[in-house]
């Protein structure tokens, strides 16, 4: 589904991280691991197409979803008129545009509470969840996923597992990045750690 | 394609840019008060001689026109750059230059459609005689839609950076040059008794030319300000 | 399609371009010297005073030649943005943000030295005369694209939001010069210009040696501005490490 070779990107003429290469098949999840700053979001950042590779490449035949830290989340909007803008926008046609969609959309992610509220009034977990909803209503093959444990709690974690587990048995993939703590429990994984650019340029110098 | 078709999704993206202006409304109020304050400025300055406030008229109403755009167009992208909505649209596979096009025409309908209502009233503080009244809501109203589209150029340039206010005006007041020539003959030629159906002409000509090219201009700025 | 390409690829590597350019440079100084040499010798010592402006009109072999060079720089920067873009070449990027101050210089030495001409001429420095207006526009977008590259962090979307703003700007140059011909025409009778007069050689030669001549020094300074670039913004690659290790040797 995935396939990266040797992809490297420059910030300030230096290389952000270490080139990266691999391969990722239909159904199956790959984590990418490494300490902070060490470009993992750079990376997916890279895979969605927000920026360009300077050298290497990478070839998909998918229009990936890219879920980053920022949750895309208005604070004058309510969380249903949030998500239904969203679905409008970006939502396929195939799911339809129902309010039953969105309603189970919003069950599903565990909002139903406070469906009705505004953005500004959720908490950094509530934001978390509001965010993933957009896993729900989109049919991408290819989700892209920076930290989606982050801010969640048990049973939000436990929701993320599930979601993601469905989308890997309906021959989706998956690429997450997490910084160590958190990680998806029970799943085949892939692994692939990355190394920051400057650790190997100071290496080098050494 | 699996995608929601363009036409729905621009109008989802008008529906949304409403709404969040309904619920900020107060805000909307900024620059058109703003408007008003400067416009008031120039008798205070110049002094009441309605003669000379009458031949500074145009220009007057047409500077404090460009300072109110410019000064809302620094919100135009900034609060969707900065919680992430952007690059979701982006990525949305919804071609750019048409969400830049919905910004630009919310922009103008909550920015510039309210200077031409207002116009009226800077005009009679003005003095402007009654005859160059008609030609400068007409040359607002072709006006103000190429300020929105010409600025939003300049919004997205700057939107990645911290304080991109000021460097905004520099970017987008030279750009304003021709408008601002065009339009202010045409009211003070309209006043005189000369003829000002070209300068409109020319005005309508770079309307049509904005906003064929203004859009992908935008588009290709707000990639690169999220790269 | 795949040639081109290619030779854009080679002549966009930084190491190749630093060596060939190197080259190019003592060259295109000498030029610019020697023309210049032969340039205000005919404008300043051959060619005849006006019988209408008496001696200033020499300030014109300065004047004209820089406010040429002061369009064309702006002109080249949205070409070189252009493909700065597209084909995402870095020495493209190199070239337009190099471009940029000595456009802007030859912006102010256009401004100066026809407020000069103006002072014996109008009697004061400044008139709200068409081209010293639009070359003012003109500054003002020069300082615009400077400082919006300077106002970004990373030099390569720097480089990139200044192509696109000059491209932008490229497009509105020729429709503000025109506007302000014409607003001009309508707030002022006449003003006293050389165009539409038929220059006598002696006046048009040294003219167009000094043009030629600025453009070899655009070329050399260019030149020299986008290698000095490249190797601070490149100073940790192979390149200039090897390059360095060489001279130092």
């Amino acid at each position: 589904m995935l396939s990266v070779s040797e992809l490297s990107f420059e910030r300030y003429f230096e290389p952000v991280f270490e080139p990266v290469s691999f391969e990722l098949s239909a159904g199956s999840l790959m984590l990418i691991t490494g300490s902070n700053g060490c470009g993992k979001t750079t990376l997916l950042r890279l895979l969605a197409g927000l920026l360009e590779p300077s050298e290497g490449k990478f070839k998909t035949r998918e229009q990936p979803l890219y879920a980053g830290h920022n949750p895309a989340i208005k604070d004058d909007l309510s969380v249903e008129e949030n998500i239904r803008f969203w679905m409008k926008f970006m939502g396929t046609r195939k799911t339809g545009l129902g309010d039953a969609l969105c309603k189970r959309v919003i069950e599903e992610i565990g909002l139903t509470p406070v469906a009705m509220q505004e953005g500004r009034t959720l908490s950094a977990g509530q934001r978390k969840r509001c965010s993933l909803a957009r896993l729900l209503f989109c049919d991408e093959a290819l989700w892209l996923l920076d930290e989606p444990y982050s801010n969640l709690d048990r049973e939000g974690i436990g929701m993320l597992d599930r979601i993601v587990r469905s989308h890997l048995d309906g021959g989706g993939a998956c690429i997450m990045t997490t910084h160590g703590s958190l990680r998806p429990e029970g799943f085949e994984l892939q692994e692939c750690h990355m190394i920051s650019g400057r650790e190997r340029y100071a290496g080098a110098a050494a | 394609m699996s995608r929601q078709t363009s036409p729905t999704a621009f109008a989802a993206l008008l529906r949304r840019d409403f709404l969040l202006a309904y619920r900020r409304r107060a805000e909307l109020l900024q620059p058109l008060l703003f408007l008003l304050v400067v416009t008031t400025l120039f008798p205070l300055g110049v002094g009441p001689s309605p003669q000379l406030l009458a031949n500074i008229a145009p220009g007057v109403i047409w500077i404090a026109a460009l300072l109110a755009t410019v000064l809302s167009l620094d919100s135009l992208f900034r609060s969707d750059y900065e919680d992430g909505t952007l690059e979701q649209m982006i990525l949305s596979g919804q071609p750019l230059a048409l969400i830049a096009l919905a910004r630009t025409v919310a922009h103008w309908l909550v920015a510039g459609l309210p200077i031409v209502l207002l116009s009226p009233l800077l005009a009679l503080w003005m003095n402007l005689p009654a005859e160059g009244m008609s030609i400068l809501i007409k040359s607002l109203i072709i006006g103000t839609p190429v300020l929105s589209l010409i600025g939003a150029i300049g919004g997205a340039l700057t939107v990645s950076l911290k304080r991109g206010g000021q460097l905004l005006s520099l970017l987008v007041f030279p750009l304003y040059v021709p408008l601002l020539i065009l339009a202010t003959n045409a009211v003070s030629s309209s006043v005189a008794g000369l003829p000002y159906t070209g300068q409109l002409g020319l005005m309508v000509a770079g309307l049509i030319g904005s906003l064929t090219l203004a859009p992908f201009a935008t588009a290709a700025a707000l990639k690169l300000s999220l790269s | 399609m795949n040639r081109l390409y290619l030779f854009f690829h080679k002549t966009g590597s930084p190491p190749w371009f630093y060596k060939y350019s190197g080259y190019l440079i003592p060259w295109l100084w000498a030029g610019f010297l020697l023309l210049t040499a032969i340039g205000l010798y005919l404008g300043l010592l051959v060619a005849p005073a006006d019988y209408q402006q008496g001696e200033s009109v020499r300030i014109m072999y300065l004047h004209v030649p820089a406010a040429w060079m002061s369009m064309m720089i702006y002109g080249l920067m949205a070409i070189w943005g252009f493909i700065a873009l597209v084909w995402r070449i870095r020495i493209m990027e190199v070239l337009i943000i190099s471009s940029a101050p000595i456009g802007a210089a030859f912006t102010l030495i256009a401004l100066v030295s026809g407020s000069l001409w103006g002072r014996p001429t109008w009697g004061t420095y400044w008139v709200w005369d068409a081209r010293l207006t639009s070359e003012l526009v003109l500054l003002f977008l020069y300082f615009g694209v400077i400082a919006l590259y300077n106002s970004f962090d990373e030099p390569r979307k720097a480089a990139r939001a200044a192509s696109l703003l000059s491209i932008v700007g490229a497009i509105n140059l020729p429709i503000i010069h025109f506007s302000v011909l014409w607003w001009n025409t309508l707030h002022q009778g006449s003003s006293i210009g050389t165009s539409g007069n038929s220059i006598h050689p002696s006046m048009l030669w040294p003219l167009l040696y000094m043009a030629v001549a600025f453009k070899l020094y655009y070329g050399a300074n260019l030149l020299s501005r986008a290698r000095l670039r490249l190797l601070t913004q490149d100073h940790r690659k192979r390149w200039v490490q090897d390059l360095l290790t060489k001279e130092s040797s």
